[in-house]
């Protein structure tokens, strides 16, 4: 199967109301491309699932800004105001997770289990409607998974088998949603042939790709 | 004092607690600024939680490509023998125990440990980024703030802002004093 395509037709994979996982922490590692495409097609009623929503118009924040966004899951908002307005004024459903059980939750959903357990939230607000369970004495938040129809990421290098490389702190959520939703699209800044990418050296495996594009290639 | 001068006078008092060679994570803000008065005679490593270990200011020759970002997005560096990787192994370290300790702001602070730094319910929510995870995890949870707030108590009998986690904090370090937690 040939995954190197084009944003013109990735696109055709992203539909209104869907739930849609964004890697990138700030921003930082989010793809800028496909970003673009996902506010340039009108794509909207999104569940958002991601580690923040960045700055106003900056990556993910771009989606805020433009109310595409009915439904977010993030781990943290402060750096952005539109979310915090939308949120309080009741236009956006915000449901806030500490980042580390975020990633687990994704991870769950990818990797076939039921949740993890987590004693991250106990005696806050975030165990209200959560089952407990006791392992050992220690009583833990039952987290469940987090599905998505399309994962959006970002990546350094792919070849063309989908297997990917990352650079700097950019892999951060984008190897756990990569396996996390039904269709994973990723932006490279280069790709290589089969062969060329050291096995040993392959951060995400390419069984979880479908599909990749070129960032500044596919524009058209 | 101005809010400046108490902030680095927090900031060079809490870098004393740092033990030799122990692995930190610094939140966003006051905390970040404990890096710079690290003791000399001591080797401290630093996590960030968005992926990595071995954390660093930038240098003044280096040039920011923006790959590589701090807890608050901002560009920073990675030192010799540091290592990238994904947030599921990066909050791995943080639940597993791997962290020593953690400094980190607050809103609110009592008697029990019990800490308030993620919300005030319908003003401000900025959400608890990986705070209720290092709060969990770390081996030591230090808390470096002003010791009130327009002049509101900040270290109280009982928290009365939700909570970012219980029975968590060690130690409180102000412009007024450093307190110790305990039962």
């Amino acid at each position: 199967m040939n995954k190197i395509t084009t944003i013109k037709e990735v696109i055709k994979h992203i539909k209104n109301e869907d739930t849609i996982m964004i890697g990138g922490f700030m921003g930082n590692g989010a793809p800028p491309t496909l970003i673009d495409a996902v506010i340039e097609k009108g794509i909207k009623d999104i569940t958002l699932i991601s580690s923040d929503t960045a700055t106003i118009d900056y990556k993910t924040g771009k989606l805020i800004r433009d109310k595409r966004v009915k439904k977010l899951y993030a781990s943290h908002i402060g750096l952005n105001k539109e979310t915090g307005r939308q949120m309080t004024d009741g236009e956006l459903d915000v449901e806030l997770v500490p980042q580390g059980t975020l990633v687990e939750r994704i991870r769950a959903a990818g990797f076939g289990l039921g949740g993890i357990l987590t004693t991250t939230g106990v005696g806050t607000r975030v165990e209200q409607d959560k089952q407990k369970l006791t392992v050992e004495g220690v009583e833990y938040l039952l987290e469940t998974p987090l599905h998505a129809d399309v994962a959006l990421i970002n990546a350094k290098r792919a070849d063309k088998s989908g297997n990917l490389q990352y650079q700097g702190s950019m892999v951060n959520f984008n190897a756990m949603m990569a396996a996390a939703a039904k269709t994973t699209i990723v932006e490279v800044d280069e790709i290589v042939e089969n062969g060329e990418m050291d096995p040993n050296l392959v951060v995400t495996p390419g069984v979880f790709v479908d599909h990749i594009v070129k960032r500044g290639e596919n524009d058209e | 004092m101005n809010k400046d001068e108490m902030h680095t006078l927090i900031a060079k008092r809490v870098a004393y607690e740092l033990e030799d060679q122990s692995l930190v994570n610094l939140g966003i803000g006051l905390p970040t600024k404990a890096a710079s008065y690290i003791p000399r005679d001591i080797k401290v490593t630093f996590q960030s939680e968005n992926g990595f270990v071995g954390l660093r200011g930038l240098k003044d020759d280096e040039t920011n490509d923006g790959t590589i970002v701090n807890a608050g997005g901002q560009p920073v560096g990675i030192e010799k023998g540091g290592a990238f990787f994904d947030s599921a192994t990066s909050f791995g370290i943080i639940r597993g125990g791997y962290v020593d300790c953690t400094i980190l702001g607050a809103l609110q602070v009592d008697k029990n440990g019990n800490i308030a730094n993620y919300m005030i319910p319908g003003k401000m929510v900025p959400g608890m980024g990986g705070a209720m995870d290092l709060l969990e995890g770390a081996k030591k949870v230090i808390v470096a703030m002003q010791h009130t707030a327009k002049g509101n108590p900040k270290i109280l009998n009982e928290c009365n802002l939700p909570l970012t986690a219980s029975q968590a904090v060690d130690l409180i370090v102000t412009e007024m004093g450093v307190i110790e937690v305990s039962d």
